[in-house]
């Protein structure tokens, strides 16, 4: 067990890393993320709240529609990545990570907290993710909700599994088809093993923090802390697509337009590892022909399904297109790696 | 937590195990150790014929979780290594302490026994230092 945030987790359950990663990826993974944070936001200003704080183009979502975006700084910089829920028209809910809960809510009522009613619900709301090619069939016994014509990023709020109310969401961080599970803290512990026993059949296993990281670097989602922070702008860290410069004015847009305009610095690149090592946060990224440091790992980990070492790291934007070779400094070690686009893993 | 700690080795605070036959000093890391790294990934082994001095690193063990360094348990020549390891790393994990061995070192200081724990003496050292 780890502290994580305030929270004890596992980094893994008993099976081991590559065994939870291997459910995942054939089965059903179960994830205790019950350390997200939720703030919900309502009102009749709530949209334009949300969409002051958010990049991506809230007037787009519509009831029961879900999207990824970021919250920035004025200079640009990543506040943290989230997920805005569109419940009703005067009702978004944002899921925030775990360890941003109380400086996203600080940022949140310090910009917008005049504009519509801003409420922290992290102590009282648990959250359990539910992810794999076999999470519907698995899920669905549990519920009268309809799984089968529920699209990724849609959820149903108020239905019920195992007879508790909950919210469903075709969401997860692993690459995978699933859902996320929004219920109250006290149906937390139970609904977990009745999930548990649903896809205990079929291999389901729970899922620790190590087999997280693997399952999310395949996929090539980002890790806030490692990869992201409130230094790295969504541009640079290939999250352009959720960026909407004609959205509205939210907080960030002018700096983000300027470094649009003025060319990007620094890019986060995929890479695979070509000689043998493991690149880890921190590791240095070295030029190839004069090994000055141009650069740094920000996630680096196995790929158990691709086969492969992979990571993220900021480098020069020359650097960052596929193809090109950089150096990592493995534990003193210079070790090859090759540049990639897009996800390592695609289910 | 139930420890796997056969007592006919020789250990170091560092949890390498060591298996002293005649001049002969086979080495590899602990039971603990590895339930600690969890599922190892790689493993990177010293040159057959390249001389060791105690305490020195001689190699590392890499899983999905961290790499931790292997420390050279007593000073000597290595006289084998366990090649098959960089192909099938999880060798470490299944049978630390035997599929798993990782070099051979021929002694240089017979006398460097005497500063490793018996197998009673790190199992003492478990339960104080690592809870």
């Amino acid at each position: 067990m780890i502290d994580f945030g305030g929270w004890l987790m596992p980094v893994n359950y008993p099976s081991g890393i590559l065994d939870e990663h291997k459910a995942t990826r054939t089965a059903v993974g179960m994830f205790d993320v019950c350390h997200m944070g939720e703030v919900h936001f309502r009102g009749a200003r709530a949209a334009e709240a949300v969409q002051r704080l958010v990049t991506n183009h809230v007037a787009k979502l519509h009831d029961g529609r879900a999207m990824y975006t970021v919250a920035c700084n004025p200079r640009g910089g990543i506040v943290d990545d989230l997920i805005v829920y569109r419940v009703k028209p005067d009702h978004f809910l944002i899921v925030v990570n775990g360890a941003n809960i109380a400086k996203d809510y600080q940022h949140f009522v310090q910009q917008v907290g005049s504009w519509c009613e801003i409420r922290n619900a992290s102590d009282e709301t648990g959250l359990i993710s539910f992810q794999g090619p076999k999470a519907e069939a698995c899920l669905q016994p549990l519920t009268r909700a309809p799984l089968a014509t529920l699209k990724p990023f849609h959820f149903l709020p108020d239905v019920e599994v195992a007879g508790r109310p909950v919210w469903i969401a075709r969401t997860g961080y692993t690459g995978e088809d699933g859902f996320e599970i929004f219920c109250a803290v006290p149906d937390a512990e139970p609904l977990w093993q009745a999930m548990l026993d649903a896809c205990a059949g079929v291999g389901g296993k729970p899922v620790g923090l190590g087999a997280r990281d693997t399952l999310r670097l395949e996929a090539r989602l980002s890790l806030y802390g490692n990869d992201l922070n409130d230094e790295t702008t969504p541009l640079e860290a290939g999250l352009g697509w959720v960026v909407k410069f004609d959205a509205g004015d939210f907080i960030g847009r002018d700096a983000l337009l300027r470094q649009r305009d003025a060319g990007l610095a620094r890019k986060l690149a995929g890479f695979v590892m070509l000689g043998r090592g493991i690149a880890r946060h921190g590791y240095p990224i070295l030029d190839r022909s004069t090994g000055a440091k141009v650069g740094d790992v920000t996630s680096g980990t196995v790929g158990p399904t691709v086969g492969k070492n992979i990571g993220l790291g900021y480098v020069p934007a020359g650097l960052a297109r596929a193809g090109a070779r950089l150096l990592i400094d493995c534990r003193g070690k210079p070790t090859e790696a090759e540049v990639v686009e897009g996800p390592f893993y695609r289910r | 937590m139930s420890e796997n700690v056969p007592n006919d080795l020789l250990y170091t605070e560092d949890h390498e195990w060591a298996r002293q036959e005649g001049n002969l000093v086979t080495v590899g890391i602990t039971q603990f150790a590895v339930d600690q790294l969890g599922d190892v990934t790689q493993v990177d082994l010293p040159r057959e014929g390249e001389v060791l001095k105690a305490h020195e690193v001689c190699g590392s063990v890499e899983s999905v979780k961290a790499v931790s360094d292997v420390y050279a348990p007593i000073s000597g020549k290595v006289v084998k290594v366990n090649s098959p390891l960089q192909d099938s790393p999880e060798y470490v994990n299944e049978e630390p302490y035997d599929g798993g061995w990782m070099a051979q070192i021929e002694m240089s200081n017979p006398d460097e026994l005497k500063g490793l724990m018996n197998s009673a003496a790190y199992e003492e050292f478990l339960k104080e230092h690592e809870g």
